[in-house]
């Protein structure tokens, strides 16, 4: 599968890129020097700038191009898109013919595993990649010069945000087709819908879980190992991983407090339920907004352009 | 007007006679650079003198961190189209100062007014009209050359042209290329066209040059030499004399939080009178009290037999000292008048506390 995408991805690069070379006629043949220096014939006319359209199309310029930079990053693409899949297909390998019980039914693993990888993808994708890719930016002095420009920092953050909900729901839905497609393990269409308001509130949760813990990160280098420790013990007791129903009463309690196990509860209904009111749970959703606002406000307090190795 | 004309000369860093490719460029750099720059400034009518108008007017500015008194009430004025200087040694307050007055840090106490705004409190227009080069900012990631312009463009209610503005920075051959595998001096060139791109009326430059090789220093100069000519002020920081006495209308010295000298490239720190020195040697058969009295009395020694005259009044000195010798059919090795150069000032007003 991944080595299917690649290999289409490289044929259409290459057809692009012929395009490119077929594009400027106007290069005089006279040119054979080496130097590679000179100058393109005319400039392209660039028209009104987005800046200068309104503030929704700054909005969607800005998202457009954080796309771009965390599509572009081997390390988001292979931990938000392809490690999912794989883990995907390693569970419900391994552990696809046996049962659990969920909400008191009798759930095949195969079942259980599409939420939870779902979960995993939707935490990777909104928090994980942000963190490090907000706190590397902080630390390069890219977000100081973006700063530095007349766009309004809400611009600079929801176009961002905006992004990231993108690159998530793309993920997830790769996740659930492959899943449909590979395994049957199919949702109700209102089910479907349930999934997707859960995942909106969950992503943008996790997001704003991300700008605060950027603020608190000193360093790039830190990125990396803080997010692995605030995510890695999460999934395996938040029924990610391990149904909760393996787990003792302590560990479930302890879950509780945290936000994947209500992204991941929530998503599990779904799978089993039918209708969309069974379909997403009110109190996870609650939870999950509470956590938002909450880390909305740290990242509001904390929350820093400037490099944090840089002060004085 | 003006950038037409300076695109259509492509306005590039690189001195290669190769690049005369169609016969319309000139082959040597700085021939092309004052044809297209001298075609620019006559078509736009910019370039004129620096007029009293203060574009930055800064009163009594101190910034505390702490107990620690970072800036401790310091004055300053640049008016609009002059390069002005600002120096220091690391940790005197000069990050500081700029990062105040680019509206990242909020003045303790004092008044700061650039554009005729509070930089701290300025809306998004006052920005508009600032470029700011930063001492260190990395590429953005994944984007190409065009890419990153393109973006910043976008931020802009009036941004220049994409292609031109690219051109001229001399990165027209990269535009394609990611942003993270340009080189050190080329990367630069693209934070200076990042700056460049909202057309701004000011633009800080904050040590643009730090790491680049002689040849790519002498081609930013050249850059910012035209960013003058049309008209644009240019605040500048940078840890390297030749490059603020090469640019400078006006430098400041800071030390220690406090302006300790003002004043032009020529006369910073009363550079100007200060002693000048005639330094020589003497051949192995005369001594130093073989010279005439006058001189004699003001000698100094180097440990490697060298002689320094401090000279209030050069001619007179050289003259005796010229007249002694061809009397005597002598020939004065090494024999040279030095005045102090800007670094010597520099450092010593930057050490002294």
């Amino acid at each position: 599968m991944y080595f299917l995408i690649k290999r289409l991805l490289r044929m259409w690069r290459e057809r692009q890129s012929q395009k490119d070379a077929a594009a400027p006629p106007t290069a005089p043949p006279a040119a054979a020097a080496p130097s590679n220096s000179s100058p393109p014939a005319a400039p392209r006319v660039d028209g009104p700038s987005a800046s200068s359209r309104g503030p929704l199309a700054l909005l969607l310029h800005e998202a457009l191009y954080d796309i771009k930079i965390s599509a572009r990053n081997p390390r988001a693409r292979f931990f938000g898109f392809f490690f999912p899949i794989v883990l995907l297909v390693v569970f419900i390998g391994v552990f696809g013919n046996s049962h659990t019980t969920f909400d008191g039914a009798r759930v095949s693993l195969k079942v259980f595993y599409v939420p939870g990888i779902l979960t995993m993808s939707i935490v990777t994708n909104a928090y994980a990649s942000l963190v490090i890719l907000v706190s590397g930016l902080r630390e390069q002095g890219v977000l100081k010069r973006r700063r530095a420009t007349p766009v309004p920092a809400v611009v600079l953050i929801g176009g961002q945000a905006l992004a990231t909900v993108v690159t998530t729901a793309l993920a997830g839905a790769i996740l659930l087709l492959i899943a449909k497609l590979a395994y049957g393990v199919g949702m109700a269409g209102p089910a479907i819908v349930a999934v997707a308001c859960t995942a909106l509130v969950g992503t943008v949760a996790f997001a704003c879980i991300g700008y605060a813990v950027s603020g608190m990160i000193g360093s790039q280098e830190a990125a990396q190992p803080v997010v692995q420790m605030t995510m890695l013990p999460l999934w395996f007791i938040s029924g990610v991983f391990i149904p909760i129903s393996n787990l003792s009463r302590g560990l479930k309690d302890l879950a509780d407090v945290f936000p994947v196990q209500h992204l991941a509860n929530s998503l599990h209904l779904a799978s089993v339920q039918s209708s969309f009111g069974a379909s997403i749970s009110a109190t996870d959703v609650l939870v999950l907004a509470i956590w938002a606002a909450g880390a909305a406000a740290l990242a509001g307090w904390r929350f820093s352009w400037l490099p944090a190795g840089a002060a004085a | 007007m003006a950038r037409s004309a300076l695109c259509t000369h492509g306005w590039t860093f690189e001195v290669d006679p190769r690049a005369d490719d169609s016969g319309t460029r000139p082959p040597y750099l700085g021939a092309m650079f004052t044809n297209s720059l001298d075609a620019a400034v006559a078509s736009a009518g910019a370039g004129a003198p620096p007029t009293a108008e203060a574009v930055i007017r800064v009163r009594g500015l101190q910034k505390r961190y702490g107990s620690h008194e970072a800036v401790r009430r310091i004055d300053l004025d640049i008016h609009r189209g002059e390069i002005f200087a600002f120096l220091g040694p690391n940790g005197a307050g000069k990050t500081t100062t700029v990062e105040i007055l680019e509206g990242f840090r909020q003045a303790t106490v004092g008044s700061v007014e650039v554009l005729g705004q509070d930089p701290w409190k300025a809306p998004g227009s006052w920005r508009a009209r600032l470029g700011i080069v930063l001492q260190e900012s990395g590429a953005e990631p994944g984007l190409t050359v065009r890419e990153c312009v393109a973006l910043y463009a976008g931020y802009y209610p009036a941004p220049r042209n994409i292609d031109e503005t690219i051109a001229l920075v001399g990165l027209a051959a990269q535009s394609g290329e990611r942003a993270t595998s340009l080189s050190g001096g080329q990367r630069r060139r693209l934070d200076v066209a990042l700056a460049l791109i909202g057309d701004p009326e000011l633009i800080f430059l904050d040590e643009p040059t730090t790491g680049f090789d002689p040849s790519a220093r002498r081609a930013a100069w050249e850059v910012i030499d035209g960013l003058r000519r049309l008209g644009k002020t240019i605040f500048l920081t940078t840890h390297y004399m030749e490059e603020a006495e090469r640019l400078a209308d006006r430098i400041a010295v800071i030390a220690d939080g406090r302006i300790v000298a003002e004043g032009t490239p020529q006369n910073l720190g009363g550079r100007q009178l200060e002693a000048a020195q005639i330094s020589f040697r003497l051949p192995a058969a005369k001594a130093a009290g073989d010279l005439p009295p006058t001189l004699a009395e003001r000698l100094q020694s180097d440990p490697d037999g060298g002689l320094r005259l401090p000279s209030a009044s050069v001619t007179a000195d050289l003259h005796l000292l010229s007249g002694w010798a061809l009397e005597r059919g002598l020939e004065l090795d090494d024999l040279e008048v030095t005045r102090p150069t800007l670094e010597d000032v520099y450092l010593q007003l930057t050490s002294e506390e």
